[in-house]
């Protein structure tokens, strides 16, 4: 029986990478769950959150815990955002003394997800019947792996992908340097960071770079351009959500959205 | 731990001119200036970035030591375990963190110690002063140029104990192979456990040989860059220091409550000749540093080699509990020093940082500290833990300690490896949170409106579908998928990388349209 599945889109992917969400719910949706998008929700709010402004944070809390209040299954294609809701949202929650917030956060993050944790410890899945024939390497997102612990479950959906090629990427746990607000903050630093996660990727000669955080993508994919530009040549290596690889199948030619 | 050696790496100095032997001083000069008053994080790591060299010996350092770090913790099937009995530890201390102090303060009286507290760096200054001066007085009836040999003591460091010393004309000498490279290069530590990772072995060799015959015995002339000979200069030199002090200080790894013992572990063995060999010995130490009953020891003793120089054991560890009469030091003190604790110990959150035992791990593990160095955290605890510790000690008043919670990516790496689980990131973020309180209560700037607008657009979906809109009607107008430069704030994104912009259509309007906005 298809489960109901409410979709996380998170800010950064409704407004900048629409793509994945649309990718997410085609996913979801081939694989038997029918997908809800609840229009009032928002944003894990963590920009704030980590930047010191925990009452700004408050709208996007509570804007989460009503938009997804009604739903068994929320899922999000994003590490940082999901890791940010099951820490963070209870965390801000708290510093209100509102003990109606505190249930209704509580309740609501016990029922989120990250994607890959969805698809593997729910569905039961790991081969979701994706066709992807391109080289990729994977860059495991620090607040993937770290705050939301999805460990290998990105790289086990990824290993099932049929006619991919994945190669591995050097130095694949060091942070990219986006940091939210750290990348204009300490902008030098960051920009030394992303410098060497780029060189990093590109020595792996990928078509693709792919994760489960387009924050990371915005960031390194900001370089590559940078670099591919500064070659003359364009850029070479595209980077990619997961949800978009894996919503590829053979009947599209493994074309998905491309 | 001796310094970093990159193989065949080009010296490109930044080491001042050679130094004429000062006539007042007895020791080598510090830079100038107090750490305290550094400029904020950003700038200062913008500055340590352009030093290329600094950045070849950190990689070459922070990438051997994290490995070997990485080898000797995977090889232990229970070391998740020994980590959670370290935080259990360290957790039941703090929370009876009175009894267990007084019951040390008995134990080391009885056992022929004597035992001074110090609320303040100033305090304990005073205290260890007088009691060297007393020495003095003691042998000759009157003032006589003095000096002490110090094992590498972070506490000491905090209290700015040897300007200190300096200034009533007591020469401390650092005795610690990478302390002395310090010492000898005008130099700060840029690291707890490593505090020369900073320099290379060519930068070594210059400093032993300019510096080395104005405070002691000559390197000798023909000396080469092999860490054996540098090792063997250093020796040498120490050797008749070690031999002449009647006094020496220490820190201290771990004070055991119940027996009044306390630890040093070390890897060179100036730590047991200044344990042994003078007259009078002096132990400081922050008042965190107890562990409950000597079993304990049994899992800090496996942690903290592991973590900081990636050694199953240390080469030496020393413990020593009051006097033995005929043998050792005949007088021993121990100072308590507070210095901030008890106030850390009063925030629920913050106080988890106190469980640190000083193993450098997360330093080494830190992609930022990699790319920086220790410098620019203007304190003696850089890296992760001393973005935690530091503003919380000090206060939040300075700028560098304003500027140290945000001295981070967040990105987690510290706290995965550190053996006693302290949540770095979320002491970060709990103190960026004060940081911020406390600009709130003045004029309101950019940030603080940015912030503020962020949030009000976070609080109801159609506001953010409105914001949504807005960046696809400016995509549609600039008609670039990435740009490459920006004004004002988005200068400093794009300094460095191209900016993609939204397309023109979000995923709200997508949703509205392919599925009738039906939720």
């Amino acid at each position: 029986m298809g489960k109901t599945v409410a979709l996380f889109a998170t800010c950064i992917n409704d407004v900048m990478y629409p793509e994945t969400c649309v990718a997410t719910v085609a996913l979801l949706e081939r694989l038997g769950c029918e997908v809800a998008f609840p229009v009032e929700q928002t944003c894990c709010g963590q920009i704030f959150t980590n930047t010191g402004y925990h009452a700004e944070a408050l709208g996007a809390v509570r804007a989460y815990a009503e938009a997804f209040s009604p739903y068994d299954f929320v899922v999000g294609p994003s590490g940082s955002c999901v890791a940010s809701v099951r820490d963070q949202h209870p965390l801000l929650a708290a510093e209100t003394g509102d003990a109606r917030l505190m249930e209704a956060v509580a309740s609501v993050v016990a029922r989120t997800y990250e994607l890959t944790e969805f698809l593997i410890d729910v569905l039961g899945l790991e081969d979701v019947g994706a066709y992807f024939p391109h080289t990729v390497t994977f860059h495991p997102t620090c607040h993937a792996v770290r705050m939301a612990k999805v460990g290998d479950r990105p790289a086990r959906l990824l290993a099932q992908v049929r006619g991919l090629t994945l190669v591995p990427l050097e130095g694949a746990d060091q942070c990219c340097g986006f940091g939210g607000t750290f990348s204009v903050k300490n902008d030098a630093l960051s920009a030394a960071l992303v410098a060497d996660k780029a060189s990093e990727v590109m020595r792996t000669g990928a078509e693709y770079l792919v994760n489960v955080d387009n924050a990371c993508l915005m960031n390194i994919g900001g370089r590559l351009h940078r670099e591919g530009g500064a070659q003359g040549g364009g850029c070479t290596i595209r980077t990619i959500h997961l949800a978009e690889i894996l919503a590829c199948t053979e009947g599209d030619g493994g074309r998905w959205g491309l | 731990m001796s310094t970093s050696s990159p193989p065949h790496s080009a010296t490109a100095s930044t080491t001042p001119p050679p130094v004429a032997p000062p006539t007042m001083r007895r020791t080598p000069a510090p830079p100038p200036g107090r750490l305290i008053d550094a400029p904020p994080f950003p700038q200062g790591a913008a500055e340590a970035l352009k030093n290329q060299q600094l950045r070849d010996n950190m990689r070459h350092a922070t990438h051997t030591i994290r490995a070997k770090r990485a080898r000797v913790t995977a090889e232990l099937p229970n070391w998740e375990e020994l980590r959670a009995a370290g935080e259990a530890i360290k957790n039941r201390t703090l929370e009876n963190l009175d009894y267990y102090l007084e019951q040390l303060e008995a134990n080391l009286i009885k056992n022929g110690a004597q035992v001074h507290w110090a609320s303040d760096a100033q305090e304990a200054q005073r205290i260890v002063i007088d009691l060297i001066k007393a020495k003095g007085e003691n042998m000759t009836h009157q003032p006589t140029p003095q000096e002490v040999v110090k094992v590498k003591s972070m506490v000491t460091q905090e209290i700015e104990l040897n300007e200190a010393l300096e200034a009533e004309g007591i020469a401390a000498w650092e005795t610690d192979l990478a302390e002395l490279i310090v010492q000898l290069g005008h130099d700060r530590p840029s690291n707890i456990l490593v505090p020369a990772i900073h320099r290379n072995r060519d930068e070594v060799r210059e400093i032993f040989l300019r510096e080395m015959k104005l405070y002691g015995k000559p390197a000798p002339e023909d000396l080469d860059n092999d860490p054996k000979n540098l090792a063997a200069a250093a020796r040498l030199h120490l050797r008749e220091k070690f031999l002449r002090a009647k006094i020496a200080l220490s820190g201290v790894n771990f004070c055991v409550a119940e027996s009044g013992t306390l630890v040093i572990v070390e890897s060179e063995g100036n730590g047991r000749m200044c344990l042994t060999l003078p007259e009078t010995l002096i132990s400081i130490t922050g008042i965190e540093k107890l562990v409950p009953t000597a079993q304990d020891l049994e899992v800090m003793l496996q942690l903290l080699p592991r973590s900081s120089t990636g050694e199953r054991m240390n080469p030496y560890t020393s413990m020593w509990t009051g006097v033995t009469p005929g043998d050792g030091p005949q007088e021993v003190h121990v100072v308590l020093v507070d210095n901030g604790r008890s106030r850390v110990l009063a925030d629920p959150v913050g106080r988890e940082a106190l469980r640190c035992i000083r193993c450098a791990a997360c330093m080494h593990q830190c992609p930022v500290y990699e790319k920086v160095g220790g410098h620019p955290y203007g304190s003696v605890y850089p890296g992760p833990i001393g973005s935690v510790l530091t503003p919380q000690l000090r206060g939040l008043d300075s700028a560098i300690d304003k500027s140290l919670p945000y001295a981070s990516t967040l990105c987690g790496a510290c706290a995965e490896v550190c053996p006693v689980k302290i949540p770095i990131p979320d002491i970060l973020v709990h103190l960026r949170q004060r940081v911020v309180d406390e600009k709130k209560r003045g004029h309101r700037g950019l940030e603080q409106s940015l912030m503020r607008l962020g949030g009000w657009v976070m609080a109801k979906g159609s506001r953010l579908g409105l914001a949504g809109a807005a960046a696809g009607l400016a995509r549609a107008l600039i008609r670039k998928e990435y740009l490459r430069s920006l004004p004002g704030l988005g200068k400093r994104w794009t300094a460095a990388r191209d900016l993609r912009m939204p397309p023109r259509r979000n995923f709200r309007h997508w949703w509205k349209h392919e599925r009738g906005g039906q939720a």
